[in-house]
């Protein structure tokens, strides 16, 4: 039955878009490939955006078609074509199977897939309120009103309020008999609102930078009431333009939780993808200072540090039943006590290494080629809490959400800006301070957390902006994490 | 290598009577009154936007080929205002039906929508003034054209580890909106940009044109395999302020920085901005522009709302003259949009394409001369803004980064951490040289955006060595 909400191309039968998906493997395997899987994908975006209290722009875009993968020799190919018939279908398989070939112009030792079973199976992702089904003029009422206070408070020059929706259909078939239907429904929402002075502008968003999106329904937006912390969002604006400037020094650094996610994303979730470790994304994403003949021994971070790459964490935003490879979705150890002991896969990088496939392999759309790919990877809980890191900190800065995040190649280097910081000082937080920055290098920088909050000050942050791969592709990523405290390090580093 | 596209949509003639056919659709719909309810329906306007785009990229690591990729997707983009009421949409799917939905859709959730104040109107009609740059062979390539550039990019150096990409890439564009406006046009594409590794460095090679059978993919891959193995024995140094010779694509990086948050005429009439229109804020051997006219320049004669494109001064002599308008800013500003929008980007604001910085006349080499101790810089890597309004970036050095030293080149340093403001690097005594060697350089965010020469500047300040 057709479901409400849902545009006309989501509701045609399922075993049509199996079809379409099972004609591009067969046309890729007639035409020669060893290895084929197809994905039909039909992927639904709504966004919402209001601008100082108007309306800006309401989009609804719908990208839907094949895209088929084969392996011949060392290479794969991939086609994509945005026409959903079976015609289409077979020839992109046949297109795929012929770049592969192409490729043996500059060959390489065969790539081979670490074994996965074929599953036959549903996914959807839970949850309690469709997003597309809610009214328009109440999605706009929460935008309106939340950009329109932030906007009303004195000093205030642009304030926006986002809310962001996906529903992605994706019919699975590969060679090896998988035959697998999901459905995953994303949720978002966040806003900001930014002060100009002189010749510096402060800004202040909510949850965190660039909204934050988990998997769920129009619950998620509920929860996190935007309209109910304008005000407050604002007025911080406002007051970072004559907050004191960000100390310079070497001072302990306490991260709130959203920021200690993206610093886990960018120094651990990148340096411990495979693909990157084997060099296949040298020329532009980058390589990682991970060596594999270290697995299992190198020290990444102090004993409190246990990170996991988990795609079963109910509501996070990398939370899926299967990847783009049909391999099913896992938790999986990253770094124990310390110590590094597990990588970000898929069959072919897994087979490579002589690892166990990870299920870490997603596209962006029908038309990318699926590569290795963020789960939920962070941190987890500590047993103190923000309260108590504050309290047993001497001399130090707690700094929140990001503004700036930028390191090497080999996700070493880092630095990070924070849109707030406050100081502190025999524990207790003396005065809010603007421009906060830290930089450092990975190991190091890990090695000196001791301290890290958990309880309910443990969350799973939502990255929904997450660009790697050539053609491009922006991956949706989840990080939980909570605050902790890094001992001695560099801040307020200046023009 | 890419698959083949339907019978409904190949080339511009069928993506014109596509636009054209969802005009019909918004003139034929009975439209809901502007306050949403049954009635006497209310004025729709329409703009609409479809294009097809074919692309083929050949990627390599570890000097093999490991993936071949090809994409043919036809979008439909539609914006449409109900008595000033906006909403956007688009669609892959473009069979009849589904058209009809798109547009259905589009004007009932226009309908429930707040008054747009900004919205300007539908695009009026309007011609280009000049054609775009599209080459056939370059719209023909195969994957096995593609796998020959790497070939030979590769075969520059067998003894180094070589990883990139070729790729060629076409766009088709038709547009048409209810005030008249009618136009189409097509662009080509091609790149190969890629380094070469030693066991301790990379060096990078780069070059774009509009025609394939311009690529030298083997001497691309010689400049890769030079930079990296002169980078191969290198000395870390002290961070602090030295003088610098920045390459094109370290240039191209500044620029795109500059452009997007200095002259897009949003974020200037939000207070955002650094731009003072008429003012010296730049170096006198400073001069940008956009110009889509250049022989050389890939990209449509129209921008995102179909307005013609123009050529137009940023920066002149070092003066700030001009801002990037789409229809939404200069309506605000009360002037006429110059055709920088982009397609989708509404909330975030126009943003100058084809940016080209005039070259100089001194040979890129010889802009050594005369710098006591200082740094030249391939290439920057992962650039992130700290202060927007003054420009002020984070970011690393990559891919080749040389010691000068009474005037010379004396070998290799390890890479570094810079913090630095882009504006104050560029302003008017800060420029002591600008290269001959302008071309296309990728400034990390995609190829065929920027053409830029080679800079001498006095200063930039490194705030930290790639081991910290």
């Amino acid at each position: 039955m057709p479901e409400p909400g849902r545009p006309a191309a989501t509701r045609q039968a399922g075993d049509e878009m199996f079809d379409h998906a099972r004609a591009a493997v067969e046309g890729a395997l007639d035409a020669g490939a060893t290895y084929a899987d197809a994905r039909v994908v039909i992927r639904r975006h709504e966004a919402l955006h209001a601008h100082n209290g108007e309306l800006e722009a309401v989009r609804n875009d719908v990208d839907a078609g094949v895209g088929v993968r084969a392996l011949v020799g060392s290479s794969w190919g991939f086609a994509a074509s945005s026409e959903l018939t079976g015609v289409a279908a077979t020839r992109a398989g046949a297109e795929a199977t012929a770049t592969a070939k192409a490729s043996a112009r500059v060959p390489g030792s065969g790539l081979h897939l670490a074994d996965v079973p074929a599953v036959e199976d549903t996914y959807t992702t839970p949850f309690r309120e469709d997003p597309f089904t809610v009214s328009l003029e109440d999605k706009v009422e929460v935008v309106v009103s939340a950009s329109r206070t932030m906007h009303e408070v004195e000093g205030v020059m642009v304030a926006t309020a986002q809310l962001m929706f996906w529903d992605t259909d994706k019919w699975f078939v590969s060679s090896q008999g998988h035959r697998i239907h999901q459905r995953i429904l994303e949720t978002g929402c966040g806003m900001d609102a930014t002060a100009v002075g002189e010749q510096e502008t402060q800004r202040r968003s909510y949850p965190q930078s660039f909204g934050h999106v988990e998997t769920g329904g129009y619950e998620v937006v509920r929860r996190f009431d935007l309209p109910g912390h304008a005000q407050e969002t604002a007025e911080e604006a406002v007051q970072l333009l004559t907050a004191a400037d960000c100390p310079s020094g070497e001072l302990d650094v306490i991260l709130e939780s959203s920021q200690l996610a993206l610093q886990i994303h960018e120094s651990v979730g990148h340096a411990i993808e495979l693909d990157r470790i084997l060099g296949w994304e040298a020329a532009f994403a980058g390589t990682s200072f991970l060596e594999l003949a270290q697995l299992g021994r190198l020290r990444y971070g102090s004993e409190l540090m246990n990170i996991t790459a988990d795609a079963t964490i109910p509501g996070a935003l990398a939370t899926f039943g299967y990847d783009d490879e049909g391999t099913p979705a896992q938790r999986v150890d990253i770094v124990r006590e310390g110590t590094w002991v597990g990588v970000l896969s898929g069959r072919d990088s897994a087979h490579l290494a002589g690892l166990a496939p990870g299920g870490m392999v997603r596209a962006d759309g029908f038309n990318r080629m699926p590569m290795v790919r963020m789960t939920n990877v962070g941190l987890t809980p500590g047993d103190s809490s923000m309260e108590e890191i504050v309290a047993e900190t001497k001399h130090g800065v707690v700094m929140a959400t990001n503004r700036s995040w930028s390191i090497d190649d080999k996700r070493l280097n880092f630095q990070f800006g924070c849109e707030i910081g406050w100081e502190v000082k025999d524990g207790k937080r003396v005065r809010m301070v603007k421009n906060p920055t830290y930089t450092g290098i990975t190991p190091r920088f890990w090695g000196s957390m001791d301290m890290l909050a958990g309880g309910e000050e443990w969350f799973p942050w939502g990255v929904p902006n997450c660009g790697k791969g050539q053609p491009m592709q922006v991956g949706h990523t989840g990080h939980p994490a909570a605050p902790a405290r890094f001992s001695s390090v560099r801040v307020g580093v200046k023009a | 290598m890419s698959t083949s596209m339907s019978t409904v949509a190949r080339g511009l003639d069928d993506l014109q009577a596509l636009a054209d056919r969802v005009i019909e659709l918004v003139r034929e719909h009975p439209g809901p009154s502007a306050d949403g309810s049954p009635g006497t329906p209310a004025e729709v306007e329409a703009n609409v936007r479809v294009s097809r785009t074919r692309h083929g990229l050949t990627r390599f690591a570890n000097s093999v080929i490991h993936q071949h990729v090809g994409e043919d997707t036809v979008t439909v983009a539609l914006t449409v205002a109900v008595g000033g009421r906006t909403a956007s949409a688009s669609t892959t799917r473009i069979a009849a039906t589904e058209l009809a939905e798109l547009v259905d859709t589009t004007i009932t959730s226009a309908a429930l929508q707040p008054i747009d104040p900004h919205w300007p109107g539908a695009t009026p009609a309007a011609e280009p003034a000049f054609a775009s740059n599209h080459d056939d062979a370059t719209a023909a390539a195969t994957a096995d054209q593609r796998a020959g550039g790497v070939e030979a990019f590769v075969a520059a150096d067998p003894q180094l580890r070589a990883a990139g990409y070729l790729d060629t890439e076409t766009s088709w564009v038709a547009m048409a909106s209810t005030a008249g406006q009618r136009v189409a046009g097509s662009t080509t594409r091609a790149t190969v940009d890629g380094i070469h590794q030693t066991d301790t460095s990379a060096g990078s090679g780069h070059q774009t044109s509009v025609r394939l059978a311009d690529l030298d993919a083997a001497a691309a891959g010689a400049v890769a395999a030079d930079r990296a193995r002169r980078s191969a024995r290198f000395r870390d140094i002290a961070p602090g302020a030295y003088p610098v010779v920045l390459g094109p694509e370290a240039v191209a990086t500044i620029l795109t920085f500059l452009t997007i948050y200095g002259f897009n005429a949003k974020s200037y009439l939000e207070g955002g901005s650094f731009a003072e229109l008429g003012a010296q804020q730049f170096d006198p051997a400073i001069s940008v522009w956009q110009d889509p006219t250049d022989p050389r320049a890939i990209g449509l004669p129209f921008d995102g709302e179909g307005t013609p494109r123009t050529r137009f001064p940023l920066i002149e002599d070092g003066v700030t003259r001009t801002l990037a308008h789409d229809r939404r800013t200069a309506t605000r500003a009360g002037v006429t949009s110059n055709g920088s929008a982009v397609p989708g980007a509404e909330a975030f604001g126009a943003v100058p394409t084809n940016v080209v910085m005039s070259a100089g006349d001194t040979p890129a080499e010889e802009l050594v001369a005369g710098i006591e101790r200082g740094l030249m810089i391939t290439q920057f890597n992962y650039v992130r803004v700290l202060e927007p309004k003054t420009v002020t970036a984070t970011g690393l050095t990559r891919n080749g980064t040389f010691l000068i030293e009474d005037g010379e080149v004396t070998g290799a340093v390890g890479n570094l951490r810079f913090t630095q403001g882009f504006v104050a690097a560029l302003a008017a005594g800060q420029v002591r040289g600008v290269g001959a060697d302008q071309r296309y350089a990728d400034a990390e965010f995609g190829a065929g955006m920027v053409i830029a020469p080679s800079l001498a500047l006095a200063s930039w300040n490194f705030t930290g060595g790639a081991k910290g």
